[in-house]
């Protein structure tokens, strides 16, 4: 054993460049081994399936002809509608999973063993958010599927479907930003899910998700008009062509204005939180 | 000139616990020093504090001749961190880890993979490498926990309780790691409640309590303080008491002390193994039966007795919250809880 007195210490060839530099590179390191680590413990990822396709299913066919939608009470119109709320709420999950998996991370002194390392400090967040990133787009990939199955259809050309699943990446990139701040503030991994989870549900319910928020009582519908997330279902609606016949978007601007609302909203969200969050990493005891 | 391992009243309080209440340290390049001293003392912290992961409320510290509070990225391109809290992630083979570390440390993909090959040859990992790190022994989670400290074989090493939790034979191979790594020339600082692997392991000691230095030196001077050597004897019949008494004080340079009940005796001696042997062939030739005698030296235990008023085991279950509001968050317990199912 002659580690020791190998003294590599400054001849070690390190890598040249620019702080930005080192701050990618550093991320993609840290997102290849959560993306290693996701790979490995693939139960992870079946399990954010089930409840989204669960959702696709039961909603599809239990409220599948009861729910109007704009002036329209067919189970296809609903159906068609339906997925831009699923497939928005899917993604928003990602909160948790970062959340979770940036708690265990400080639970188990991995966080400590990278702050004591010389890497750009943002890098462990990122790349996290990253890998999450890549699972969120695995998760669509299998959840369109199961919505086309069920008889889910598009009816605007290519380019703006696949617009539409930018969208919802981006949305799903913003909010784990949010988990990575939760998860850091959290004592325990069962804490940070939880934390990231109990707040999703009523801003995803709170929204034109799964019904037409024109039918709301007028206090909920305009918190659903300016919630984030209901201007990424609607743009996606809108990109999709799964508007019901007879729909009438609201006067409120993000719902006139989706696209741009949607993409400003993630833009803020990311700003913000990524902010937050990096600033508590450095900070960070566990 | 400060040694590589540098620091002037270190101060550290969380809420109301001055969980470092002015340290001074000073360990020259080369050497290691052995920070020794209950759950709750403030090694950890400590350790957090000359390794940047914690910013010292006051005071000074220099790590390889960088200011930590001032320029803490270069002291963490200088220093490797291992031991109770520096993990492993776990799904990660033990290859991947080590790359994973050695591009953190800056270098480049491939330099990093062959070092990684490197490190696991050197620390018996090879067969294991490439196998998660979850269907590790604790003994060998600890081997790479350390070789990832050591991936650009940092000149300052800190190893925070690098063997606790382990069983005696995983922990004689640790030692034996350290020793090898420490001849090499690298400058440490250990931090251990088991006063053998100070006493090993160490050349310099610190005793720590409630966040103070309380004693330093090297063990033989601390154990000095404690009093010196003396000779101990356990006679066989409880008749012989007495003559065995005369004798030991004909050789002692003091009281002679007597219990009774278990048929000891004790006396202190300057001397050593000649005087021992001496007094045995006394002994002998007055037909005093012995069931045993020896040289006893004081152990750390008693130093730690002797400079503390306490021994130093009975701290843990309180030094347990200690060491909670150390971390500042509650999950420092938390995690000493789920090292010790992990070792079980």
């Amino acid at each position: 054993m002659s580690a020791a007195t190998d003294t590599a210490g400054s001849a070690v060839p390190l890598r040249p460049g620019s702080a930005i530099g080192q701050s990618v590179r550093d991320s993609l390191v840290v997102a290849k081994r959560n993306l290693i680590r996701m790979a490995r413990i693939p139960e992870m990822l079946i399990f954010g399936l089930i409840q989204p396709i669960m959702f696709v299913v039961l909603f599809t066919y239990v409220f599948g002809g009861s729910i109007q939608v704009g002036s329209s009470t067919s189970t296809q119109a609903y159906r068609e509608f339906l997925m831009a709320g699923i497939f928005a709420q899917t993604v928003t999950f990602a909160t948790a999973g970062a959340g979770a998996g940036i708690a265990d991370d400080m639970h188990k002194g991995l966080i400590d063993r990278f702050r004591s390392l010389p890497m750009a400090r943002g890098a462990v967040l990122t790349g996290r958010t990253l890998a999450d990133l890549v699972q969120s787009a695995l998760t669509l990939i299998v959840l369109a599927v199961v919505a086309v199955l069920v008889g889910w259809r598009t009816h605007e050309n290519f380019g703006k479907v696949l617009a539409a699943f930018g969208l919802l990446l981006l949305l799903g990139y913003a909010f784990s930003w949010i988990g990575a701040l939760i998860g850091l503030s959290v004592r325990t991994p069962e804490a940070a899910t939880s934390g990231g989870l109990i707040w999703l549900f009523p801003l995803t319910f709170i929204s034109n998700a799964f019904v037409d928020a024109n039918q709301m009582p007028t206090f909920l519908r305009h918190i659903a008009e300016w919630n984030p997330f209901s201007a990424n279902v609607q743009a996606c609606r809108e990109l999709f062509g799964n508007l019901p016949p007879g729909f009438q978007a609201s006067d409120a601007w993000p719902m006139q204005h989706p696209v741009w609302a949607s993409l400003m909203w993630s833009v803020l969200i990311i700003v913000v939180f990524r902010t937050l969050a990096v600033r508590k990493y450095r900070s960070a005891t566990a | 000139m400060p040694g590589a391992i540098y620091a002037e009243g270190l101060v550290k309080t969380f809420g109301d616990v001055r969980a470092l209440d002015g340290v001074d340290l000073d360990v020259p390049e080369g050497t290691v020093l052995g920070l020794l001293g209950p759950n709750g003392a403030g090694k950890t912290t400590a350790v957090r504090c000359l390794t940047t992961l914690l910013r010292p409320d006051s005071g000074r510290a220099v790590v390889a001749g960088i200011d930590v509070v001032r320029n803490p990225d270069a002291v963490r391109r200088s220093v490797g961190l291992s031991g109770q809290f520096a993990a492993v992630d776990e799904y990660l083979t033990g290859r991947e880890n080590l790359q994973m570390v050695g591009q953190l440390y800056q270098m480049k993909a491939k330099a990093a993979k062959a070092r990684a090959g490197e490190l696991l040859e050197q620390f018996h990992l090879a067969g294991a490498g490439d196998r998660p790190a979850k269907t590790y022994s604790g003994g060998m989670r600890r081997r790479l926990d350390l070789a990832a400290a050591l991936v650009v074989s940092p000149p300052v090493m800190f190893m925070d309780e690098p063997t606790t939790g382990l069983d005696p034979r995983n922990r004689q191979q640790l030692w034996e790691v350290i020793k090898q790594l420490v001849s090499g020339g690298t400058t440490l600082l250990l931090t251990t409640q088991y006063l053998e692997e100070a006493d090993h392991l160490a050349h310099d000691i610190a005793v720590v309590d409630h966040g103070r230095v309380i004693a330093r030196g090297t063990s033989d001077q601390l154990k000095a303080r404690t009093g010196g050597e003396r000779v101990e004897v356990v006679v066989h019949e409880r008749e012989h008491l007495t003559t065995a008494s005369e004798v030991l004080h004909g050789f002692g340079k003091g009281e002679v002390a007597l219990d009774e009940h278990i048929r000891r005796l004790t006396v202190p001696v300057t001397g050593g193994a000649k005087l021992l042997a001496e007094v045995i062939r006394e002994l002998d030739s007055r037909g005093i039966e012995i069931d045993d005698i020896g040289l006893r030296r004081p152990t750390l235990d008693d130093v730690f007795l002797s400079l503390t008023g306490h021994v130093a085991e009975e701290e843990t279950a309180e030094g347990a919250e200690d060491t909670s509001a150390e971390g500042g968050s509650g999950t420092d317990s938390a995690r000493s809880t789920r090292r010790k199912e992990a070792t079980k």
